[in-house]
């Protein structure tokens, strides 16, 4: 069933990534008769060959081409290399993900004019007003199967969930439950239930936990309007004389090169990989890089904020058992600059396996403090934070020349330094987090330091003045009617909630955006 | 990369071999464990004996578990025993050597306190080859598999269908 369409065919829309946004486009065009070819850097891999082993899972999925670092943030130091933890095959970072659905708060959509000037942030709200997102929102719920939205029911708890929701309710927190997760809890849309494996990080070989990998790549494939190419690296961007883009030029898994010519170009490569796209295809017409007169792209990097409180107990808690992530704590969720910060945080549970935490539980400590930790790995509980994180101009993707992929590109650097405000928001996250464990009888805890980024955010941000950043409400380039960014790189501000609920609804709303320009004959 | 039962009996072995350090009995080209009871050995083409025994002995002062055997921490290092690595860790071991020489121990593995021997790899925290030693262990000694029922990690599930029925919410403890 699946389109094959020809290099020179200039009527197609090319779509580069097909994770949570490149994904969900792909389909949502097919599905509206719009011809797409979706070119993948990564291979295709089913629940099938998922492997639950955390790093040989990590081996088979991650994005592990070159990278390089700088900045004040530890993952600097501690994994030079690995800046973001993404996933380079069909179905992007949607088989790593957790699953953690959550819709923006409405404040969340006006930054700016919350928070007011916040020195040395880069803020502005976002150019949509919350209540247009409100039936995309709806819509990518039901997509997703979002359990605790649509009727649909919660996820059962835990263990490691129990410890957690009985030290919030001893704290006094009221917003606790088992999460909108996009997994299911009964059988839904064909895809089984939950069976608590505990391997969501690693793909989920029942299939309950949503994927654009195994639902919206097939079923856009199953309509005839959309091909994926995996394995297909796209290396640059083409324009034409009158700036407009033209097609794009990719290296398949032979290295052969080809030209496909494209009507519309889609980037969604994942917050570090578009902008460095965009960049690497700078020309004489456009020197700094594609789509980049305002000098944004790259910029206002966000990661959120994050951090993990692991503790251990006189007695076991087994928190590898059932999904990673198991429950969420909202009450800090809200904006209280009496906390003495902007913004506000999430609290969600998470567990790793004994290799993984090895790795993240404090890089590069060694001796019997560290050794002591995990001799009771199994008493131990976990939890994650997310919070709302400054966008900073000078935070930011750059090519590094001095280094080169495969493929003879420059990388991708990532820049990061804390704002003071993240600074202030995971101090006062970590102090909650050990609280609700010492509440539960907590004999030591762990305030554990950022992983390398899994929620990559901002570098191609919308806004409504073409200065102030690289897209519009839409996603389509301030500079380039027919260039359009539709991954998480869009987001003008990180909010507190897990991104992808919202990545996927504005890739549904782009969709829409798409068909109508495209039949109104403006694209 | 798997432990080898060595050829000879453990009384042969025994016989031919020095004691070296606190922890382990060298025969020619083997290191084993010196308990009566341990039933491991490993051969080294490349390294010296000695060197692989002080290795052994370092992998187990940087991530001590008492309840891990020394078997384990064996498989952790035993990929340094190629041609490629080898030149470097006999450079490595023997300038670890030296700074024992320093503290008045004729090698690393003759000092008795493990504090004594952590003071001294801290001294050395910053060098590659502490790093390179400490940042192999992390994924040689904790991605074994064999390691994980000792710290109570079950590993994968997929194949016993998850843990729905067998005690993701179990916890009778709260
Ligand atoms: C361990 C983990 C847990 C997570 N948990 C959650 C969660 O619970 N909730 C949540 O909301 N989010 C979660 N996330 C984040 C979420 O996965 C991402 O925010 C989301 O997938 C990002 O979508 P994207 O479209 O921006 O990029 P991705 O999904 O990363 O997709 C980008 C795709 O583009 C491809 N690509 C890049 N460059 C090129 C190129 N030049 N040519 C061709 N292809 C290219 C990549 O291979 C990749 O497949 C998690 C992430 C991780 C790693
Ligand atoms: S815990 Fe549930 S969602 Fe996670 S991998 Fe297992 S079956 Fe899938």
């Amino acid at each position: 069933m699946t389109a094959p369409f020809d290099l020179n065919d200039d009527s197609v829309v090319v779509i580069i990534g097909t994770g949570a946004g490149g994904g969900v486009l792909a389909n949502e065009l097919a599905q509206k008769g719009i011809s797409v070819v979706a070119l993948e850097a990564g291979g295709r891999y089913l629940p099938e060959d998922y492997i639950n082993d955390e790093w040989d899972s990590f081996g088979q999925l991650a994005w592990t081409d070159a990278r390089s670092t700088s900045g004040d943030w530890r993952v600097a130091r501690d994994f030079s290399g690995l800046p973001a933890w993404i996933v380079k095959a069909v179905g992007g970072t949607t088989t790593h993900w957790a699953g953690a659905s959550l819709r923006f708060q409405d404040h969340e959509w006006k930054p700016r004019t919350t928070y007011g000037d916040v020195e040395g942030a880069n803020l502005i709200d976002w150019p949509i007003d919350p209540r247009e997102m409100d039936d995309y929102y709806t819509k990518a719920e039901t997509k997703l199967g979002v359990t605790r939205t649509g009727g649909r029911p919660g996820l059962p708890g835990s263990n490691n969930y129990k410890v957690f929701e009985k030290g919030a309710k001893a704290l006094g927190y009221e917003e606790v439950h088992t999460g909108r997760m996009a997994i299911n809890a009964v059988d839904n849309d064909d895809r089984l239930a939950c069976q608590q494996t505990g391997f969501c990080f690693q793909g989920c070989k029942w299939g309950a936990k949503w994927s654009s990998a195994y639902t919206d790549i097939p079923r856009g494939e199953a309509t005839g309007n959309l091909e994926v190419r995996e394995r297909c690296h796209v290396m640059r961007i083409e324009h034409n004389q009158a700036g407009k883009v033209t097609g794009v030029v990719y290296v398949d898994a032979d290295g052969t090169r080809h030209e496909q010519k494209a009507r519309v170009v889609c980037v969604a490569g994942n917050s570090i990989e578009s902008p460095r796209l965009l960049l690497n295809s700078a020309s004489s017409m456009f020197p700094d890089g594609l789509a980049n007169s305002s000098g944004q792209v790259g910029r206002n990097y966000m990661r959120h904020v994050t951090g993990s409180v692991y503790a251990t107990f006189e007695q076991p808690v087994r928190m590898w058992r059932g999904t990673t992530m198991a429950g969420i704590i909202q009450d800090e969720a809200r904006h209280d600059p009496a906390r003495g910060f902007v913004g506000g945080y999430e609290l969600e549970t998470l567990s790793l396996g004994l290799p993984f935490m090895a790795a993240f539980l404090d890089p590069g400590a060694w001796g019997r403090e560290f050794t002591t930790a995990l001799d009771h790995y199994e008493n131990m509980a976990g939890m994650w934070i997310v919070g709302e994180d400054m966008p900073q101009e000078t935070n930011r993707i750059t090519l590094n020349s001095d280094v080169t992929d495969q493929h003879g590109l420059p990388v991708a650097n990532v820049h990061f330094d804390d704002h003071p405000n993240d600074v202030a928001m995971r101090a006062h996250a970590y102090q909650q987090g050990i609280a609700i464990y010492e509440a539960v009888g907590a004999t030591r805890v762990f305030p554990t330091p950022p992983y390398p980024s899994t929620h990559n955010l901002g570098t191609n941000r919308m806004s409504e003045k073409p200065r102030d950043g690289v897209v519009n409400a839409h996603g389509q380039s301030h500079d380039i009617a027919n260039l359009f960014v539709s991954d998480g790189s869009q987001f003008t501000s990180g909010a507190a909630e897990n991104p992808t609920l919202t990545i996927v609804a504005l890739a549904i709303r782009q969709a829409d955006f798409i068909a109508a320009e495209m039949g109104r004959q403006a694209l | 990369m798997s432990l080898r039962k060595h050829g000879m009996t453990r009384r042969q072995l025994l016989s031919q071999s020095a004691l070296f350090g606190a922890s382990f009995v060298i025969g020619a080209g083997y290191v084993a464990g010196k308990a009566e009871a341990a039933n491991w050995a490993i051969e080294v083409e490349h390294l010296k004996p000695e060197t692989m025994a002080t290795l052994i002995q370092m992998a187990r002062d940087i991530y001590p578990h008492d309840q891990v055997g020394d078997q384990f921490y064996a498989l952790a290092v035993k990929g340094y025993d190629s041609a490629e690595a080898a030149p470097g860790i006999e450079e490595g071991i023997a300038a670890l050597n030296e700074a024992a020489r320093g503290i008045g121990y004729a090698a690393y593995t003759l000092i008795g306190w493990e504090r004594d021997r952590v003071d001294l790899l801290r001294s050395l925290e910053d060098t590659a080859f502490f790093q390179q030693i400490r940042g192999g262990l992390v994924t040689g000694l904790y991605n074994q598999k064999a390691v994980w029922p000792i710290f109570g990690y079950e590993g994968e599930s997929f194949s016993q269908g998850g843990y729905i029925d067998r005690g993701f919410d179990d916890i009778n403890w709260l």
